[in-house]
């Protein structure tokens, strides 16, 4: 049966220092601890729960390389319930659990703003070189880093009914979600001339199913380690999706992938009729295809569109909210909303994409650069092109592209200003962000299933938060404001 | 083949053969984004960094996940 889709987006944002001795590791690390001693953070994260090598499948390929965890990093944990550190050399923002998809947009866009908030603080420093950050995939040079989001799901699914489900959503919902490129920068297209991609991210997927997510990246990730109670619960790690700018975008990105996993846990999804002969190839030509018409070949011999595949899902996506309602994506209206838009922006790509000019970003970003094209008549390796694909997801006010091009809002700046500071109220974040603003020097490290208090005395104690939708407002708002203080709190819990 | 395809559309869809559209007529929402985006043309150079070769060239990152 389906469970409530808990969601979360974690961005490493792209990262540009001037200077000779430039180093994207110290860079990142001065926008994290900049913004952290601004808003005093003092709480790091604790560790004992990572193990990224554990494989969803039971196993793992040998010669496999699974992530490394980098303990050494600036880390922090805001009061949010959001998660703030460096990896891979990248400044990281893990949004905290979201229930719904629209909510998860306006904290997506409180992590940009505390970048922003994080560059203004850096430049206040008395020493730090510029720091600019973007929020984009690739530096158009071979390397890319990622936007990965993260779904509560249910244990008892076969996780072969996750993979084929999932598959033909992944490779074809980047012709809403996809953020843009000027070019290609792998060998996926084979010589063939690309001028203009629609995700960022396509090209660099090379398997289907893998553990790995910095080589040799995997359409379906296998990563498996839930943050939550194993036995009853999943946390789907998505690898393959673009970082958006662009609301609509986000807001579709999960409220289509959150209902394709509902679906696939009430066995609901036409998974087998959507099954592509070689996936890995389709999200590639989908990537390259502005024209949306490229067929691509199924497992049973017949030919297949991107659009054709979202108009399927989308079909069954209705039919699912009509049997079963779609409580499940957090809130039936939020369920909704996301099938209205879902097939607006179908009918749109299928009559006339410009017309989302002012909700897609792979659209709105390609309308800008071919609008300078005509202006300037250059090239299409002409470096302004470049110039402004890059500068579409710088996050400096003065100087970001996206932010001229009046896009569609779904959240209001209010919203997004709380969600800096405020956790979501039905999640588990609540109670994590809340312990945070009211206790932060007892709250000696946190991370997604625990918080670990000093209360003074030994030993330190620590408070699993094993179930996602537990630790909510609704939970443990009266218990909290009931407590003086941590040790009552602590106290109360294990009575 | 083509039935199975044809079973498959259940959404209103394009015609096989791309068919010259007329040009639907501007309509003002139209029309107000193209001047939003002429305006923008217009200043994009003091936004754009001066030299987009060398920006675009420094641009590197160390691949992430």
């Amino acid at each position: 049966m389906a469970i409530p889709k808990v969601c979360g987006i974690e961005t490493e944002y792209g990262i540009h220092a001037a200077g000779p001795d430039a180093n994207p590791v110290t860079a990142s690390s001065v926008l994290v601890n900049a913004y952290a001693s601004e808003v005093d953070r003092r709480t790091g994260w604790d560790f004992e729960d990572e193990t990224p090598e554990k494989d969803a499948r039971g196993y793992a390929r040998e010669g496999a390389m699974p992530p490394m965890v980098e303990t050494h990093l600036a880390n922090t944990v805001l009061t949010n319930g959001a998660r703030y550190y460096v990896d891979h050399a990248h400044p990281e923002y893990s949004t905290p659990e979201c229930i719904d998809p629209l909510e998860l947009v306006c904290h997506d866009k409180a992590g940009e703003e505390i970048i922003r908030r994080s560059m203004v603080a850096a430049s206040n420093l008395p020493t730090s070189p510029v720091v600019i950050a973007y929020k984009n995939n690739s530096d158009g040079k071979g390397n890319s880093y990622g936007c990965h989001e993260n779904y509560l799901m249910d244990r008892s699914v076969p996780f072969a009914n996750v993979v084929a489900g999932v598959i033909p959503h992944f490779v074809t919902r980047q012709i809403f979600a996809g953020a843009g490129k000027v070019g290609t920068e792998t060998t996926s297209f084979g010589g063939e001339q690309v001028r203009y991609q629609i995700s960022q991210r396509a090209e660099f997927f090379e398997e289907m199913v893998g553990l790995e997510t910095t080589l040799k990246r995997p359409i379906v990730n296998t990563r498996d380690e839930p943050h939550a109670d194993p036995k009853r619960f999943r946390r789907l790690h998505v690898i393959v999706g673009d970082a958006n700018l662009a609301e609509v975008a986000t807001f579709l990105k999960v409220g289509t992938t959150s209902i394709v996993l509902a679906m696939i846990e009430d066995d609901m999804m036409p998974a087998k009729e959507l099954t592509l002969a070689d996936p890995v190839r389709a999200m590639h030509y989908v990537s390259a295809d502005l024209s949306l018409s490229r067929a691509l070949r199924a497992a049973d011999g017949s030919t297949i569109t991107a659009l054709e595949i979202q108009w399927e899902i989308f079909a069954a996506a209705r039919r699912y909210a009509k049997e079963r309602g779609l409580d499940v994506i957090g809130d039936e209206a939020v369920g909704e909303m996301v099938l209205d838009r879902w097939e607006g922006v179908l009918h749109g790509l299928e009559t006339d994409p410009s017309t989302l000019v002012q909700q897609i970003d792979w659209v709105a970003k390609r309308n800008l650069i071919e609008a300078y094209r005509d202006r300037h008549g250059c090239n299409w390796d002409d470096h302004r092109l470049a110039a402004l694909d890059l500068q579409y997801h710088d996050l400096r006010p003065e100087r970001s592209l996206f932010a001229r091009l009046s896009m569609e809002r779904l959240v209001s700046d209010e919203a997004v200003a709380e969600a800096v500071t405020e956790p979501p109220k039905r999640t588990r974040a609540w109670f994590r962000g809340r312990c945070l603003a009211r206790w932060p020097n007892a709250v000696v490290t946190a991370n997604w299933d625990s918080l670990v208090f000093d209360l003074g005395t030994d030993p330190l104690r620590r408070v699993p938060m094993m179930d996602p939708l537990k630790g909510t407002a609704e939970h443990t708002a009266s218990l909290l404001e009931a407590c003086e203080n941590p040790t009552e709190l602590l106290d109360r819990l294990s009575s | 083949m083509a039935e199975r395809e044809q079973k498959r559309r259940n959404a209103p869809s394009r015609t096989e053969t791309v068919v010259e559209e007329e040009p639907a007529p501007p309509s003002p929402r139209g029309e107000k984004l193209k001047a939003d985006l002429d305006d923008l043309l217009d200043e994009i150079d003091e936004v754009l960094e001066d030299n987009a070769e060398e920006f675009v060239r420094n641009y590197v990152q160390k691949g992430g996940q």
